[in-house]
């Protein structure tokens, strides 16, 4: 619990987890609000559209996981936390919870608080959280957000470099995983079994498809797994990385 | 050229541009082996799936430009550059034209080198019409206009995380969402900067707003804005 | 030698640096003195171009520093010795300096040797010792050979051989005829290195004079004298030049010695309990003057006098 409350004041004494959290809501809730005000007959606001933002959320939060241990390599100030607490699992551990707790509450509010932009705006639309499908679309946000939290600080701690770990974090994220689909034969077959794919899977698969129009939302993911499994191995991997992260921070100097 | 030599110097005795290089040219031409190697028919192979992978080169290319100036700030060596050089604008000109002509050399053997091993590896697309040259002569220029908008952007950021940040988040993700948007989404993306680049290397699509040399133009007139405004912002502040 | 009038520097509220004029000299060491905090890397960062001055204006040899043509040549600067790139070689360093003001690359070695980094001048700036960066710095303050040197605490963390090293090295430079400025926030410091001192003090100035006249201001001996005969006292040593002030059972005297006193005493028959010299200490007297507790005068004599004369600074 120490070691919580340690990270916790160290994450918001600085600016930049403030910064992040402004940044990450106004974005996702600014796109909803964008969406609701052009949204008309033809392409309705649905609940999936009020959830467009998503990825701009996660951008966010993976680069604010990752600085908060890249920064603390840049200042020197992993040896002070070393030196407080010798156990470095238990540092980047501890870490890791706070971070990836305030993935997911910037996750949950940034969703609700889309959904209810988008109720606000148009009232005649048809936004009820009825299907699973659509509770996971807004409420599995956080879930989402919280498991890229984890392994943006794994990331983090293994290249240690804020550069290095945004650019590897958001290349992989938004352009490893599509270019892929453009490999012959076995392209789609391995797009189906990576991990940010996994986590759209979560958020936007198994939508009844005579439901809506793809337009109307994210279109849906093509993943190698059912949403909850997808979720269970997105959260994998990120758990993984992170576990090579404590091992090797472990043995390297720091 | 003084200046040109100076900031030459100053990029080629570090690491990271070596290793940015090796890793831009290495992942368009890997790619580009990839695909090939991978295809049931590599002789149908087109140009475009041959290039494919120039998005990394082109992600590698905004890294090492941003960096080119954040890490003059990140180490103070900003300050001893403009003791010796108090041209603000022109350093950052400098600066600009290196790491953009560096960026043109990276493009060129990148994109030819995606041919020929597309080529060696039987692939039968040619240089034929003016639009196979500008799918890979053009690369060059695009890398080089990125680079120097990456270069205006960490001038105007400062910082490593946050501009290259910015660059990654707007090229790879809000360029492509903003279609997203009912009704108006799809004609202001047309606009956009990067995909006015692509448009010009040979993604035009159906009814484009804008030909090729006129894309690059509009691509190249953005590029020059955000320098201009760096270089503004530069010279008000305090080094 | 380097001109500063009415330099002003205001970062939001805070005023950095509130209307500032000194001279720095050709031929002389000037030190540029003042507490932490009170200005003085930024008004060096002002005098160099990099920041902007809110008012006020900084002339070097009569130009703007962003007026000089290859200005490395005119003015050398080691502003914080941590300004390198860490993986750059020292030598690399140095050769985009000498680049960048057409300085021919055989400088280079020169100064590296100069310093004495030769040695080490292919390894990598980042795992210098602050001494060597330190060191690294003065060479490229050097490379253009120029007329006119800063320094922003020059002396800070060296070992004593460094620091001696640096002092011996400044009146080196002055003696060839250049203007050396040089900041630092330890006036015993400056004692040995400056002929000429700026002290500032919350970013505004406090005193331009010699470095003699400064420490003989602020060390003027005072003497304490007790005695039964007091009022005798008083009136045996009312005469010019002397200021004496009552402080209970004694007084306290500056402006005569100690013997003079004993002798005017004996003359009148006077029976003394007490005459001790008082010694005001440098540093003790400067941080009175710097500090937060003090009003700032530009009449620094009656300042240090009353300072010492308080008994607060005595020791």
């Amino acid at each position: 619990m120490t070691l919580l409350a340690v990270e916790r004041m160290k994450l918001f004494t600085t600016r930049s987890p403030w910064w992040c959290t402004a940044l990450a809501l106004a974005l996702t809730v600014g796109f909803a609000a964008l969406m609701a005000a052009t949204a008309n007959d033809t392409v309705p606001l649905t609940v999936a559209a009020t959830q467009f933002g998503f990825q701009f959320g996660l951008v966010v939060v993976m680069v604010m996981a990752a600085l908060a241990v890249t920064t603390e390599y840049r200042f020197g100030t992993i040896r002070a936390s070393f030196l407080a607490t010798p156990n470095r699992t238990s540092v980047l551990l501890a870490k890791t919870t706070v971070v990836a707790l305030l993935g997911a509450v910037v996750g949950e509010v940034a969703a609700f608080a889309s959904w209810g932009v988008g109720k606000l705006i148009r009232p005649e639309a048809d936004l009820a959280l009825q299907t699973a499908y659509e509770w996971r679309a807004v409420a599995g946000v956080g879930l989402v957000y919280l498991f890229a939290a984890v392994l943006a600080v794994g990331v983090g701690a293994l290249i240690r470099q804020s550069a290095g770990a945004i650019s590897i974090l958001l290349i992989w994220t938004f352009l490893v995983e599509g270019l892929v689909l453009l490999i012959p034969r076995v392209g789609d077959d391995i797009n189906r079994w990576l991990p940010f794919n996994m986590a759209n899977m979560f958020i936007t698969g198994d939508p009844d498809p005579s439901n809506r129009d793809v337009a109307f939302g994210p279109p849906p993911a093509d993943a190698g797994l059912a949403p909850w499994p997808a979720l269970a191995y997105f959260g994998g991997v990120a758990v993984i990385i992170l576990v090579i992260a404590l091992v090797v921070t472990k043995r390297r100097d720091a | 050229m003084t200046l040109m030599a100076t900031e030459r110097m100053k990029l080629f005795s570090t690491r990271s541009p070596w290793f940015c290089s090796v890793l831009a040219v290495g992942l368009v031409v890997g790619f580009a082996s990839l695909l090939t190697l991978t295809s049931n028919d590599p002789a149908h192979v087109d140009l475009g799936l041959l290039l494919a992978g120039s998005q990394f080169g082109l992600m590698v290319v905004l890294v090492m430009g941003a960096l080119a100036i954040t890490t003059e700030y990140r180490f103070g060596t900003i300050r001893t550059t403009f003791q010796a050089m108090p041209g603000r604008t022109a350093v950052l000109g400098a600066k600009a034209g290196v790491v953009g002509l560096l960026a043109l050399v990276l493009g060129e053997v990148a994109a030819f080198g995606a041919w020929g091993v597309g080529k060696v590896f039987g692939v039968e697309a040619g240089l034929s019409s003016s639009a196979d040259w500008r799918a890979v002569a053009g690369l060059g220029v695009v890398f080089a206009l990125s680079a120097v908008a990456a270069v205006a952007v960490g001038a105007l950021i400062r910082q490593s995380a946050g501009a290259i940040s910015i660059l990654l988040v707007w090229s790879l993700l809000i360029e492509d969402l903003i279609s997203l948007i009912p009704n108006v989404g799809d004609n202001i993306r047309d606009w956009m900067p990067f995909v006015s680049a692509r448009r010009f290397l040979g993604n035009a699509g159906p009814d484009p707003v804008l030909g090729p040399w006129a894309s690059l133009g509009y691509f190249a007139a953005i590029t020059a804005v955000l320098f201009a405004i760096a270089a503004v912002v530069v010279n008000r502040r305090d080094a | 030698m380097i001109e500063a009038s009415g330099l002003t520097k205001r970062y939001g509220k805070t005023l950095a640096v509130d209307n500032l004029s000194f001279t720095a000299q050709s031929g002389r060491v000037t030190g540029f003195l003042g507490p932490n905090g009170a200005g003085k890397s930024t008004t060096m960062r002002m005098v160099l171009g990099l920041d902007t001055p809110t008012a006020g204006d900084v002339r070097i040899d009569g130009k703007h520093y962003r007026d000089l043509k290859d200005p490395l040549r005119t003015v050398g600067a080691l502003l914080d010795a941590k300004w390198v790139h860490p993986n750059r070689s020292a030598r690399a360093h140095l050769a985009w300096l000498a680049r960048s003001n057409r300085i021919p690359a055989k400088r280079v070695d020169e100064v590296l040797e100069l310093v004495g980094l030769t040695g080490v001048a292919g390894k990598n700036a980042g795992g210098f010792s602050l001494g060597m960066s330190q060191r690294l710095g003065i060479a490229g303050a050097l490379l253009g050979d120029p007329k006119v040197l800063l320094f922003d605490e020059p002396v800070n963390g060296l070992d004593p051989e460094g620091i001696l090293w640096i002092r011996k090295f400044m009146h080196r430079l002055a003696d060839e005829g250049r203007t050396v400025f040089v900041s630092s926030h330890l006036l015993s410091e400056m004692a040995l290195t400056a002929q000429e001192l700026v002290v500032i003090g919350r970013g505004k100035l406090i005193a331009q004079t010699s470095t003699e006249e400064f420490v003989a201001m602020a060390t003027e001996a005072s003497v304490r004298v007790r005695s039964p005969q007091l009022d005798q006292l008083r009136s045996a040593l009312g005469r010019d030049g002397v200021s004496i002030r009552d402080e209970g059972d004694s007084l306290v005297v500056t402006g005569i010695d100690a013997a003079a006193i004993g002798d005017l005493a004996a003359a009148a028959s006077i029976a003394l309990h007490e005459l001790s010299p008082q010694r005001g200490s440098l540093e003790e007297a400067f941080m009175q003057l710097t500090g937060d507790s003090v009003e700032y005068h530009t009449d620094i004599a009656n300042d240090t006098a009353a300072l010492l004369a308080t008994g607060s600074v005595a020791r």
